[in-house]
């Protein structure tokens, strides 16, 4: 069993981070024995597509359920498509903390995209007055 | 000639000027002057000219369709699309036409041949006139986001294809992204409208920046509802060598005439002088600089 956690930091003690697809880093733990591989997201400076190149880089990697804050609509279908459960955590707290939790049973699995595309980036759209 | 009417900033007063300019010029003997309006998003320069369309044709562009019988689910596809518009998943393939470019990368590289390419509709270009005046528009369809590609082909249909004494002038979309350098692409001409405010000023120089310094067109700048704000437009027009063509003084009565989709100079004959030594100026700056 695999989970993967958004997170901005490498470790189990790094921060959550709220977003999904140009969160800083990817941490696969096992819940059972608290292994973990961290990575770094390629997919931070992607110039769009960022959810869809992150979901199916965590679906190829074999995680089970993500456990992030924020996915915008395009990830979240990917995700859906295979079968990988979304599970909404706290903003604030570590990798270890959400991971924690999803061993207890908090978490809830959210069914939808909770968030517009494109939320994880510093938007650069149509500038229109009374036109 | 080839004329954009461009700004930075929204609702400064683009179509304003450009249906002013095309009526002014459509009034002169011998005459022949077109319109476009290239804001494909939000065309609106028909409501002014009500224009009496007797063309339409559809702009496409090539999606990948997957055929599942031939794949093997490699991810051949998705690892070398630019736009990750392809997911490949164990037994199923997503595409994200809306993030989708054409470019065809996909079908080329997959070693099964299980992708063809097929046409998605984008928009619509609709052709007519308006009295005198020669009238183009597009129209991006309902969901898509590409407003490039109908950009580039309204452009295509619509401008002669012979440098010709005629006038074109494009309605750019707003702002200083690809959709507005798709429009002044090819130009000889950039008008940026700007109103004399902290907003106008910030935009205007980023427009300048695109088409001059960027894409390398002579511009000159038309000062819109002039009276209202402060005088940072005219400092920085006078320090960066940027022409001022004319200005338009803050005019409740064009503000009406607008808002009634009425055509200002038509409403106001005392503003077409202004508007015909506007286009007077621009041809002799574009023949000083050609």
């Amino acid at each position: 069993m695999r989970v993967v956690v958004t997170a901005q930091g490498t470790d189990l003690d790094s921060p959550t981070s709220p977003i999904f697809g140009r969160c800083p880093a990817f941490v696969f733990v096992d819940p059972e024995t608290m292994e973990f591989e961290a990575v770094a997201n390629a997919s931070v400076a992607a110039g769009g597509g960022a959810g869809i190149q992150a979901a199916q880089w965590v679906v190829d990697k074999g995680a089970q359920a993500v456990l992030s804050h924020n996915v915008g609509p395009n990830a979240f279908a990917v995700l859906s498509q295979a079968g990988v459960a979304v599970y909404r955590i706290e903003p604030a707290g570590t990798v270890r903390q959400a991971v924690e939790a999803y061993v207890a049973g908090r978490l809830q699995a959210i069914s939808g995209a909770n968030v517009a595309s494109h939320t994880g980036m510093s938007g650069m759209g149509r500038r229109g007055g009374g036109r | 000639m080839v004329v954009t009417v461009a700004s930075g900033k929204g609702g400064t007063g683009k179509t304003l000027v450009a249906t002013g300019l095309a009526d002014v010029l459509s009034g002169e003997a011998g005459s022949n002057v077109q319109l476009v309006d290239c804001d494909v998003e939000e065309p609106n320069a028909h409501l002014f000219l009500r224009p009496q369309l007797h063309r339409s044709e559809e702009v496409t562009h090539p999606v990948p369709q997957v055929d599942l019988t031939q794949c093997t689910f490699c991810g051949r596809c998705a690892q070398v699309c630019e736009f990750h518009a392809i997911a490949v998943l164990s037994g199923k393939v997503m595409v994200f036409t809306e993030m989708c470019h054409g470019c065809g990368s996909c079908a080329r590289q997959c070693p099964e041949g299980a992708i063809t390419e097929v046409p998605e509709l984008l928009g619509h270009l609709e052709f007519g006139r308006a009295g005198a005046i020669a009238f183009a528009h597009g129209r991006l369809e309902v969901g898509q986001a590409l407003a490039t590609p109908v950009i580039r082909q309204l452009k295509a249909r619509a401008l002669p294809r012979a440098a010709s004494t005629a006038m074109s002038i494009l309605d750019a979309p707003p702002g200083n992204a690809c959709s507005v350098v798709e429009t002044l692409r090819g130009s000889d001409y950039a008008i940026l409208v700007t109103e004399p405010t902290p907003f106008g000023l910030h935009d205007l120089k980023l427009a300048v920046e695109l088409a001059r310094d960027a894409l390398g067109l002579p511009v000159g700048v038309i000062i819109n509802r002039d009276g209202m704000g402060d005088a940072g437009v005219e400092s920085f027009c006078a320090a960066a060598g940027v022409p001022v063509l004319t200005r338009l003084p803050f005019d409740r009565r064009v503000a009406r005439a607008y808002s009634e989709g009425q055509l200002w100079t038509r409403v106001l004959p005392e503003y077409r002088s202004q508007m015909l030594e506007v286009a007077r100026a621009v041809r002799s700056l574009t023949e000083a600089t050609s």
